[in-house]
C-alpha cells in the first residue's frame, strides 16, 4: 500500500488511470489492427492503371459508365465498362445493379482486380437521389477537367 | 397567405429566440425574476411561431401547393396523405424545420418546468435560447422550407418524394430521431448553465435524468426504425452497414448511454461529476455532427441526399460555435467544480465508471471510422473508406466486454460491493450462458466458436438481468405473497433498467445468431425452377402486373417450403416502377417465422437462352433477424417506463429544488 499515492484525490486519479488506460490501449490497438484490412482505396480507371493495383486487392473504382456497355446475362450477372478521360475497366457484378444505376452516370464500385484485369465489383454503391453523385468521383472527374455539374449530359468517351 | 404567414412566423420565432437569450440572461445577471420569467415567456413563443411554420408547410403538402418550391420537388398529387405529410420532412429544408420546432419544443417544455432553481433554469432557457437562435436562423438565411417559386415557373404536378422514402417505417423514423437527437440539447443546456453556476451536483443530476432518458429512449427507436427500414426497403437482406449516416445516429446514442449511467453516479454519490457534465455536451455536439455529416454530404453515404456544400459549411459553422464555446466554458469551468467521494474498485460505481470508460471509447472508434476518409482526404488528399469490418471489430471488442460486467454492476452496492457475493447470484445466469453455448455448439454448429460465445453473451446478459430483478423480489426465497408485494413496490426505474438492460441480451443474442449463420443466394429462374437456400426450397411460379396508387409493378410469386416440403409461404416480391420521377424500386417480400426471416427479392425480367423469360431471384436466410429489432424496443421501453417513475417527479427533486428556489443568489 505504501506505493500508493498519499492524498485522496490523487489516489482517485490513479485508480481512474488505472481502469481508463488500459481500455484505450485495447481500444487503439484494436482500431489499428482493423484498419488494415478495411480501408480501401478509391480509383478512377487511369488512376488504378498508374497506380498498378495488384490483383485481389479491395480498392473502390469510380467512374462513368459508357453508353452501350452494360449487358445483362441470363444467369444474372452484369457487365459493364466504367470510364475516365483516358481509360477503360470492364466490370462483372453478380446481382442486381441499384435502382439508380443509369448508362453515362457516374458508378462507384467496391471489388478487386482479377488477373485478367476484369474489375470484379462485390458491391455497387447505391444512391437514394438521382442528383447525387460520391465526392471522390466528384473530385476525381473535376482534376481530369471532366466535371460538368450535376445530372449532366454524359461526355463523349462515355457514349 | 398561409404560406407567407408561415414565413413571417419563421422570421419572428428567430427574433423571439433572440429575445429569449436576451432576457433570460439579463434576468440571470440582475437577478430579476420577471426579466427571466419574460425569458420563458419568449421560449414558448419561439416554439408556437415554429409551429405556426411548420403548420404552414404542412398545409401547403396536404394541399399540393406547387407554388410552394419544397412542396413541389418533394410532393405529388397522387401521393397518399401520410407520405405528403412525411414528405413536409423528406427534404432537407423540412427536416431542418422540423429539428427547429423539436428544438424549441423542448425549449418550451423546459422553460415551463417548475422544478429548475431560478439561476440554473435562467441560463440553461438562455443557452437553449442561443441554440434555437443559431438554428432558426440558419433556416431563415439558408434553408427556407416554404419559398415560394416564381408565378410563370410554378409545375402543374410535383416530383414526388424519392419512392425508397415512402414507407410508413420512414415517414416515422425522422420525427423519433429527431426527438432523440435534439432532447439531448435539453442536457446540453443544463450542462452549460450547471457549468455557468459552477455546481454539478446530485440535484443537477437528478434534473438532467428524464431529458436524457427521454432523449435516449426516442432516439433508441428512432434509430431502430431507421435500421427496420433499410432492412425490409433496400432489399440487401442487412440491417446495419456501418454507413456514415448510421453512424452519425449511432454516436450520440453512445455516448447518450454513457451520460445515462454517468448520470447515475453523480446522483447517487455525488462522483463524476465533471465527467458527467462533459458527457452532456458531447451527447448533442455529437447529434449536431450529425446533423452536419447526413446534410452537408462530405462522406460518401448509401444514405447520402443532394448535397449543397455552402449549407454544409453553415452547419459546421453553427457546430463550431455551440460545441466550441460550451467545450471551451468546460475547461475553464471544469477544474473549479467539486467532485466529491472517491470510490473502491469494487463497488456500484466502479462498474458504472467501467461501463462508461467502454462506451466513451465505443464513441471514440466509431467517430475515427467515420471521420476518418476526411482526415485522410485533408492531410494528403487520398480517397479512402473504411469498410464494416473495421467498426465490428473495434466496436465489439469495447462492448464485449461491458456486456460481460454488466449483470455484475446493478448486484453491486455503492459505495463498497461484495464481489463474492455477487457471483454467487449469478451462477444461475452462467449457467444458463454456458448451457446457451454448449446447445449452440452441439445443435447448429460445432465449429463457430466465436458465434457460441456471443450467443452465450446475449444469455447471459437477459439472465443477468432478470436474476437482479428476482432477487430484488426475493423470488424462491420468499412466500408468494410477498413476492408480489415486493414486484409491485419495486420503483419503475428498477423495472426500467432490467427491461433495457435484457433488451439489450436480446439484441445481441439476434445479432450473434443472424451473423453467423445467415446465408444468401442468388440465381436467374424461369418459371418452374427451383433454388435452395438454407434448406428451404425457392420455387418461381408466376408472375403477373399490378397497380398501387402512384405505381406499377410487376410482382412475382414464389413458393417457399421448408426442408420437410411444407409450405412455409408464398412470397411475392415486387419490382415497382413509380410513374412521377421514373424510378424503380424493389419492393422485398419477407416470410416471417416466429423468430427467422425469408427474406425474398426480385430483379428484372430479363431474356432467357430458351426465349423465355428469367428473372434473378436473390434470398436470404436471416436466422432470429427478430430479436435484432425486438431487443432495441425493449430498451426504448425499459427507458420510457423509466420516465414514468414517479420518484423523478418528486422526493428529492421537490426537496432540493424548493431549497433552491427560495435562495436565488445561491445558485451562483
Amino acid at each position: 500500500m505504501s506505493l500508493l499515492p498519499k492524498s485522496r484525490t490523487a489516489r482517485r486519479r490513479l485508480m481512474t488511470l488505472a481502469v481508463a488506460a488500459p481500455v484505450l490501449v485495447l481500444a487503439l490497438a484494436v482500431a489499428i489492427y482493423a484498419m488494415k484490412g478495411s480501408i480501401s482505396l478509391f480509383y478512377t480507371p487511369s488512376q488504378a492503371l498508374a497506380a498498378h493495383v495488384p490483383p485481389g486487392q479491395t480498392i473502390e473504382l469510380g467512374g462513368l459508365v459508357r453508353m452501350g456497355s452494360l449487358f445483362k446475362k441470363p444467369d444474372g450477372e452484369i457487365d459493364f465498362v466504367v470510364v475516365d478521360k483516358t481509360t477503360a475497366s470492364p466490370v462483372t457484378y453478380k446481382g442486381e445493379v441499384p435502382d439508380l444505376f443509369r448508362e453515362g452516370q457516374g458508378v462507384v464500385a467496391r471489388g478487386a482486380f482479377d488477373t485478367a484485369g476484369v474489375f470484379i465489383a462485390t458491391e455497387i454503391f447505391a444512391k437514394h437521389d438521382e442528383k447525387y453523385m460520391p465526392p471522390e468521383l466528384a473530385a476525381a472527374l473535376k482534376k481530369q477537367g471532366e466535371w460538368r455539374g450535376d445530372g449532366a449530359q454524359a461526355p463523349a468517351y462515355a457514349r | 397567405m398561409i404560406d407567407e404567414l408561415g414565413q413571417f412566423a419563421l422570421a419572428l420565432a428567430l427574433v423571439l429566440s433572440i429575445a429569449q437569450v436576451a432576457l433570460s440572461a439579463a434576468g440571470r445577471l440582475r437577478r430579476d425574476a420577471a426579466l427571466a420569467g419574460a425569458g420563458e415567456g419568449a421560449a414558448m413563443a419561439t416554439f408556437a411561431a415554429v409551429a405556426l411554420g411548420f403548420f404552414a408547410l404542412i398545409h401547403a403538402f396536404v394541399t399540393s401547393d406547387f407554388s410552394v418550391m419544397n412542396v413541389a420537388e418533394n410532393s405529388h398529387t397522387a401521393k397518399p396523405l401520410l407520405y405528403k405529410i412525411a414528405g413536409a420532412w423528406g427534404s432537407h429544408e423540412g427536416s431542418i424545420l422540423l429539428w427547429c420546432l423539436i428544438l424549441t419544443g423542448y425549449g418550451a417544455v423546459m422553460a415551463a418546468s417548475r422544478r429548475l432553481p431560478f439561476g440554473l433554469k435562467a441560463s440553461a432557457v438562455a443557452t437553449q435560447g442561443a441554440l434555437g437562435a443559431l438554428f432558426i436562423g440558419y433556416m431563415v438565411f439558408a434553408s427556407d422550407p416554404l419559398q415560394r417559386i416564381g408565378l410563370l415557373q410554378m409545375p402543374v404536378e410535383g416530383n414526388s418524394l424519392n419512392p425508397l422514402l415512402q414507407d410508413p417505417a420512414l415517414a416515422a423514423h425522422p420525427p423519433f430521431l429527431y426527438a432523440g437527437y435534439v432532447g439531448f440539447s435539453v442536457v446540453f443546456s443544463l450542462s452549460v448553465a450547471a457549468l455557468i453556476a459552477g455546481r454539478v451536483d446530485p440535484a443537477w443530476a437528478r434534473w438532467i435524468r428524464p431529458w436524457t432518458l427521454a432523449a435516449w429512449s426516442l432516439l433508441t427507436i428512432g434509430i431502430t426504425l431507421g435500421s427496420f427500414w433499410a432492412y425490409y426497403e433496400l432489399g440487401w437482406g442487412g440491417w446495419w452497414a456501418w454507413d456514415p449516416v448510421e453512424n452519425a445516429s449511432f454516436m450520440p446514442w453512445l455516448l447518450g448511454t454513457a451520460l445515462l449511467h454517468s448520470a447515475a453516479v453523480t446522483e447517487k454519490r455525488g462522483a463524476l461529476a465533471s465527467w458527467t457534465a462533459l458527457l452532456g455536451i458531447g451527447a448533442f455536439t455529437l447529434s449536431m455532427m450529425g446533423a452536419f455529416l447526413v446534410r452537408s454530404g462530405v462522406l460518401t453515404s448509401v444514405h447520402a441526399f443532394a448535397i449543397d456544400p455552402k449549407r454544409g459549411l453553415l452547419l459546421l459553422v453553427i457546430l463550431g460555435v455551440a460545441a466550441g464555446a460550451a467545450l471551451a466554458l468546460y475547461a475553464w469551468r471544469a477544474p473549479t467544480l467539486k467532485d466529491e467521494a472517491a470510490f473502491t474498485p469494487i463497488s456500484r460505481e466502479a462498474s458504472l465508471f467501467l461501463n462508461n470508460v467502454l462506451f466513451a471509447a465505443a464513441t471514440a472508434v466509431v467517430l475515427i471510422g467515420t471521420l476518418l476518409p476526411l482526415i485522410r482526404a485533408a492531410i494528403d488528399g487520398t480517397p479512402i473508406s473504411v469498410g464494416p469490418p473495421y467498426f465490428n471489430l473495434t466496436f465489439t471488442a469495447l462492448v464485449a466486454p461491458a456486456l460481460i460486467v454488466l449483470p455484475a454492476g446493478p448486484l453491486l452496492a455503492w459505495k463498497r460491493g461484495d464481489l463474492p457475493g455477487v457471483l454467487q447470484r449469478l451462477w444461475v445466469a452462467a449457467l444458463i450462458a454456458l448451457g446457451a453455448a454448449i446447445a449452440t455448439l452441439a445443435l447448429v454448429s460445432p465449429t463457430n466458436a466465436l458465434a457460441a460465445c456471443g450467443v452465450a453473451l446475449g444469455a447471459w446478459v437477459i439472465a443477468g438481468a432478470l436474476a437482479e430483478a428476482a432477487e430484488r423480489v426475493k423470488l424462491f426465497r420468499a412466500p408468494w405473497a410477498e413476492v408480489g408485494r415486493r414486484a409491485a413496490g419495486l420503483p419503475r426505474g428498477a423495472w426500467g433498467m432490467t427491461l433495457a438492460h435484457a433488451g439489450i441480451g436480446v439484441f445481441a443474442l439476434g445479432a450473434a445468431f443472424q451473423g453467423a449463420w445467415r446465408a444468401e443466394g442468388a440465381e436467374a429462374l424461369s418459371f418452374g425452377q427451383t433454388m435452395h437456400l438454407a434448406g428451404y426450397t425457392l420455387r418461381l411460379d408466376q408472375a403477373g402486373s399490378l397497380f398501387g396508387p402512384n405505381f406499377e409493378a410487376e410482382r412475382l410469386l414464389v413458393h417457399v417450403s421448408r426442408p420437410d416440403g411444407t409450405t412455409l409461404c408464398e412470397a411475392a416480391p415486387e419490382r415497382r416502377m413509380y410513374a412521377a420521377g421514373g424510378q424503380v424500386v424493389s419492393g422485398v417480400a419477407i416470410c416471417p417465422t416466429l423468430l427467422d426471416d425469408m427474406y425474398v427479392v426480385s430483379g428484372e425480367r430479363r431474356a432467357a437462352a430458351n426465349g423465355g423469360s428469367t428473372f434473378l431471384i436473390r434470398a436470404y436466410w436471416n436466422p432470429w433477424v427478430r430479436l435484432i429489432f425486438a431487443g432495441p424496443l425493449l430498451m426504448a421501453l425499459g427507458g420510457l417506463l423509466s420516465l414514468s417513475d414517479r420518484r423523478l417527479r418528486f422526493a428529492l427533486t421537490s426537496r432540493v429544488g424548493i431549497a433552491r428556489a427560495r435562495q436565488p443568489a445561491a445558485a451562483k
